[in-house]
């Protein structure tokens, strides 16, 4: 049937499907977002952000919510990063190809497509009960950062391998040893993209609600300690939604969450940005 | 001396670090398999996997009908974000004005790190709803998992998809202009073909998601444990069964559980290794670009 079209027309046909697919995609998406802003941003004032929920949050704010979120987010940075960097130092610094890194490669993309619950269920097995953390800011935030390590672990990898070797010849050439030079040379030039790797990781951790369902607990407080339970904000709106509690301050908390992810975008992408034009500079 | 010996110990502790994620992969399977086998060995492996019951008081552990419940909820999704992402990825790629792409590239990664908990919030304040008054019944529905999934699962395929494609050299695309094809032609007959493995990776990568996604199909497919006879009967998924019962259960049922995550975890490494077999390396992309 379509050999009967001739080529030009079928060329125009198929232009104005591919812009409709593209519209439509983008559509969907931006419809999204805009109706998440329309509903939430009324909500959403200094008060609902620095109050504490009154009435298991059918009304009131969210802020105990805003500091465990930060808090477990935190934790999981903080013990991600060093590990991400670390290994990403470690395949393109010193590995070679062999069984081993290959290992290690097949560990990280596993690990980046292991379904959240599964974590959260490890959490669970492992942090809650095996060693004993209890429902915690510290349960939750090590399982958060199992899963920001595989994102970590890929950025840095691939800013530390796009650094131009000259610099690090040139830093052995001046009698600087390995270490030396890729502590002092290698990790400043990779720095912009190892940010971005850790505030991707972190991205991944503000978003996450069933990897805490079962580490965190469900607490209404701001957390004093570290083994503390918690609530995080995406915790929070799954359980005001699911129990009926209070839409509006449902809609409120979707719009923290969609502001805050905005906002890592933008510096992402401002940091890739710069980096890029830095790069291409010299 | 001792420069020796640091640059030694240097070296060993990076490479722990390096093989961290290989001890977290392996003490989230022994873990999961600790606390899951028992409840395989009480209940048995083939009426685990095959049973159609699932009533926890009964004793009865059957997990087939959510079996039926992901993949239905998956293939369901797949069906509309495939065609739909491969397209958009096309535009992107090929036709899109360079200006155009600056904006919806951003746009699509904002989309991919918005929290699924949103999106099923969105799907039960107006898509189910919307289902209820369009096609009766309770709006609750594999159908209804599966058109929110489709949008979670966009921005993967697009984003993944539009890197394979434009890696095509473009002396291919080249070629084929020259020698006279049209643009859609030249799309259809070369540059598609040779972008083939990077998109089955997309659509992979697509899947995975969509197998491992748990909190907003609980919030929109709602979650009866049965094989559907309609796209428009509701489900359950594997991953929606644990996070559903996990706060009550005990004993065996608590096993059966981590039982159900073994399944996952099973369905997950079988992906990766399909996805390895085609052997497109998938590039690194930090916020609108790459690095």
């Amino acid at each position: 049937m379509h050999r009967f079209i001739p080529p030009k027309i079928a060329q125009k046909i198929m232009t104005g499907v591919f812009w409709a697919s593209g519209i439509l995609t983008i559509l969907i998406l931006l419809v999204i977002i805009g109706y998440v802003l329309m509903k939430g941003l009324p909500v959403v004032n200094f008060e609902f952000i620095f109050s504490d929920p009154v009435n298991s949050g059918r009304s009131g704010g969210i802020f105990p919510f805003i500091m465990s979120s930060i808090y477990v987010t935190l934790i999981a940075v903080l013990v991600a990063t060093p590990l991400g960097v670390g290994a990403a130092v470690y395949l393109s610094e010193y590995a070679g190809e062999n069984r081993l890194v290959k290992l290690i490669r097949f560990g990280a993309e596993t690990l980046s497509s292991i379904p959240s619950i599964v974590f959260g269920l490890f959490g669970l097995a492992f942090f809650v009960i095996y060693l004993g953390l209890g429902w915690s800011v510290l349960s939750g935030g090590l399982t958060l950062a199992l899963m920001a390590l595989p994102t970590i672990l890929a950025a840095s990898e691939v800013s530390i391998e796009s650094i131009n070797k000259s610099y690090a010849e040139g830093s052995l050439a001046l009698g600087a040893t390995k270490w030396q030079t890729i502590y002092k040379v290698v990790i400043p030039a990779a720095l912009p993209g190892i940010t971005t790797g850790v505030i991707l990781g972190m991205g991944r951790a503000i978003a996450e609600a069933a990897a805490v369902l079962y580490t965190v607990g469900a607490a209404l407080m701001i957390p004093t300690s570290i083994m503390d339970a918690a609530r995080p904000l995406p915790l929070h709106l799954y359980i005001l939604a699911t129990e009926g509690l209070s839409m509006d301050n449902a809609w409120g908390t979707a719009a923290v969450l969609v502001i805050m992810i905005l906002i890592i975008t933008v510096v992402t992408n401002t940091l890739v940005d710069r980096y890029r034009k830095k790069m291409m500079g010299r | 001396m001792s420069k020796w010996n640091e640059e030694f110990f240097i070296e060993k502790g990076l490479l722990l670090t390096a093989i961290s994620s290989v001890i977290v992969i392996a003490l989230i399977i022994i873990f999961i398999f600790r606390e899951g086998l028992p409840a395989l060995q009480s209940v048995g492996f083939f009426s685990f996997l095959f049973g159609m019951e699932w009533a926890p008081s009964n004793g009865q552990y059957g997990i087939f009908p959510m079996i039926i419940g992901s993949l239905g909820i998956t293939a369901l999704s797949l069906l509309m974000a495939v065609p739909l992402g491969v397209f958009c990825a096309i535009f992107l790629s090929e036709i899109a004005p360079s200006k155009m792409r600056k904006i919806l590239n951003p746009t699509i990664q904002t989309l991919a790190g918005i929290p699924s908990v949103v999106y099923g919030f969105f799907g039960l304040v107006l898509l189910v709803p919307f289902m209820r008054v369009q096609f009766g019944g309770t709006g609750f529905s594999m159908f209804t998992a599966s058109v929110i999934l489709t949008v979670m699962i966009l921005p993967i395929i697009v984003s993944v998809s539009e890197d394979a494609l434009r890696s095509i050299p473009v002396e291919y695309k080249e070629a084929s202009l020259a020698l006279g094809a049209t643009h859609w032609q030249t799309i259809k007959n070369v540059i598609f073909p040779a972008a083939i493995p990077g998109i089955i990776t997309s659509v992979i990568l697509g899947m995975g998601r969509a197998i491992g996604e748990t909190l907003a199909i609980i919030m929109v497919a709602g979650n009866v444990v049965q094989i559907p006879t309609s796209i428009m009967d509701p489900v359950r998924a594997l991953t929606s069964n644990i996070a559903i019962e996990m706060g009550y259960a005990t004993g065996v049922h608590y096993n059966a559980l981590f039982a159900t995550g073994i399944v996952l975890v099973f369905m997950i490494i079988v992906l990766l290794v399909i996805a390895n077999y085609f052997h497109y390396k998938k590039k690194v992309t930090i916020g609108g670009g790459y690095l």
